[in-house]
């Protein structure tokens, strides 16, 4: 991987951080149950480390709350990522990344699904076609190297 | 719809990981199973219960994808992630590892041993199918290594009486290979799934395929001998392939297998959207375009993704499932009866 050496989006746009939601008073309540909303899981993700840069997917516009997709009573997400150049070799790993974090903070019952903003890769359908792919992902998780790269990504800022 | 397929058992087959696959011995007394754990399970019966016989541990370094019994249930074979496939002896009181294969560069997807019991064949992430031959002595010789797939092979198959090898696949298709001149080749490809093909079954008597994939449909293919009254073409002496059904809009996420009963004829599959289905083919339905009726359907049949389907092969009607949830069940399905007498 050329991170470190070379970077392929050397000066990406920046982007503003939102602020962090107040809870609202119906959240506070104990006794009411919330169902999760598509709010919740960008605050899952927004903080996520760009593989390249020392910014979060949110600073880099990667993830937006208008791309994410929640269904609590179906028991589906959808996120739509979007790689800030069409070449990024970076897109499968951030894409896993999501995946994973999603996969480990949401109840089981969630079917999660991750892809590209449509029109913004390359290798678009490639790396849907990976992602989507629960063996090859399970296999990746399994590789030391590859869970300890994504584990950086996810281990988020002080 | 009635419900016609009932829960009998459900195991915590692999706790707190996935359970990949199951697969019930020739006789239909055992059912192994494998998973995220590394390990590979047997179970059996006992009264009405099924009881965690042995629990074979020490074999791979990471996830156990699939298992297959040799056809005379002697012998198990599993695969796994960490690039090995282990064969297992079964003796008095256990299973022990007489051999584990190496030469596939990466995951290990599938095992199947031919009804001779003489070949066995693996498939893997590195795109290839190996065929292997076994000897008297237990020895495993790879004979030849099939590169026909151009991406990851998901799933192998033999035929249930010939000599005849299937693999489905990452890059959307089927291929069949035979043996000729003492090697393996493949003679057909099969296309029209739209995305990764993850499993393959044939009917009891090899005449028909059915294929699942992560298109969301089910696909039947028939063989056509050369010479065939149907003038469908066909490639010198090799037969061919056609699809002659396909069942879409019946799942809602990737279909991970299929399994079709030797016994009733029903076809099972196993979905991502947490169901498991069985179909029928229609009464007087045209064998060349045949049609297939939603049956069974259990909407939560697991808490997540069904990842196998299993009909006993001697028990018409037994049919095993396992789960990302780290269940194994057991379900009994009640074929129709003789029509005449409904309300």
């Amino acid at each position: 991987m050329a991170a470190g050496t070379r970077l392929e989006n050397a000066n990406p746009l920046v982007y503003q951080r939102s602020k962090d939601r107040p809870p609202s008073a119906r959240e506070e309540d104990e006794a009411e149950t919330d169902p999760i909303d598509h709010r919740e899981i960008f605050d899952l993700i927004r903080s996520i480390n760009d593989p390249e840069h020392p910014l979060s997917l949110e600073e880099l516009n990667v993830v937006e709350p208008v791309r994410v997709h929640v269904n609590d009573e179906e028991s589906t997400v959808t996120v739509a990522f979007t790689p800030t150049i069409p070449h990024c070799s970076m897109a499968t790993l951030i894409g896993l990344s999501i995946k994973v974090k999603l996969l480990r903070s949401l109840p089981e019952r969630f079917k999660v699904d991750v892809h590209i903003t449509p029109g913004t890769h390359a290798s678009e359908q490639a790396v849907n076609k990976q992602l989507a792919d629960k063996e090859r992902v399970a296999a990746a998780l399994e590789n030391t190297h590859l869970l300890e790269v994504v584990n950086q990504c996810l281990s988020g800022r002080l | 719809m009635k419900q016609r397929l009932k829960l009998e058992g459900r195991l915590a087959g692999h706790p707190d990981s996935r359970a990949w696959f199951t697969a019930w011995s020739p006789a239909g007394s055992l059912l192994a199973s494998c998973g995220g754990d590394r390990a590979v399970r047997v179970w059996a019966s006992e009264g009405t219960e099924w009881v965690c016989k042995w629990v074979l541990e020490d074999g791979h370094q990471r996830t156990v994808r699939k298992v297959a019994w040799s056809p005379c249930g002697n012998y198990l074979a599993s695969v796994s992630f960490d690039a090995t496939t282990c064969i297992w002896r079964k003796q008095d009181g256990g299973f022990e590892c007489i051999t584990t294969l190496e030469g596939h560069e990466n995951e290990v997807k599938s095992v199947a041993w031919a009804p001779s019991g003489n070949l066995l064949a693996t498939c893997s992430r590195d795109k290839s199918v190996w065929v292997w031959e076994v000897d008297e002595e237990d020895e495993y010789e790879c004979v030849s290594v099939l590169n026909a797939h151009t991406q990851d092979v998901k799933h192998v198959i033999w035929h249930p009486n010939g000599e005849l090898l299937v693999s489905g696949s990452y890059d959307n298709s089927i291929k069949l290979y035979k043996e000729e001149d003492d090697d393996w080749v493949c003679f057909d490809t099969l296309e029209g799934h739209e995305s990764t093909v993850w499993s393959i079954a044939f009917d009891q008597n090899g005449d028909r395929l059915a294929s699942c994939s992560d298109d969301k449909t089910l696909k039947i293919w028939k063989e056509y001998k050369p010479g065939n009254e149907q003038g469908v073409m066909c490639n010198g002496s090799n037969s061919c392939w056609k699809c002659i059904c396909t069942l879409s809009g019946y799942h809602t996420r990737t279909v991970y297998d299929v399994s079709w009963c030797p016994n009733t004829g029903a076809i099972a599959t196993a979905c991502g959207d947490d169901a498991i289905r069985v179909f029928e083919e229609d009464p007087n339905s045209d064998p060349h375009q045949p049609t297939f009726s939603l049956v069974a359907h259990v909407p939560k049949a697991h808490a997540q993704d069904v990842n196998c389907v299993a009909w006993n092969p001697k028990q018409p009607g037994l049919l095993a499932s396992c789960s990302d949830d780290g269940d194994i069940a057991i379900w009994r399905y009640e074929a129709e009866l003789a029509t005449g007498c409904s309300t």
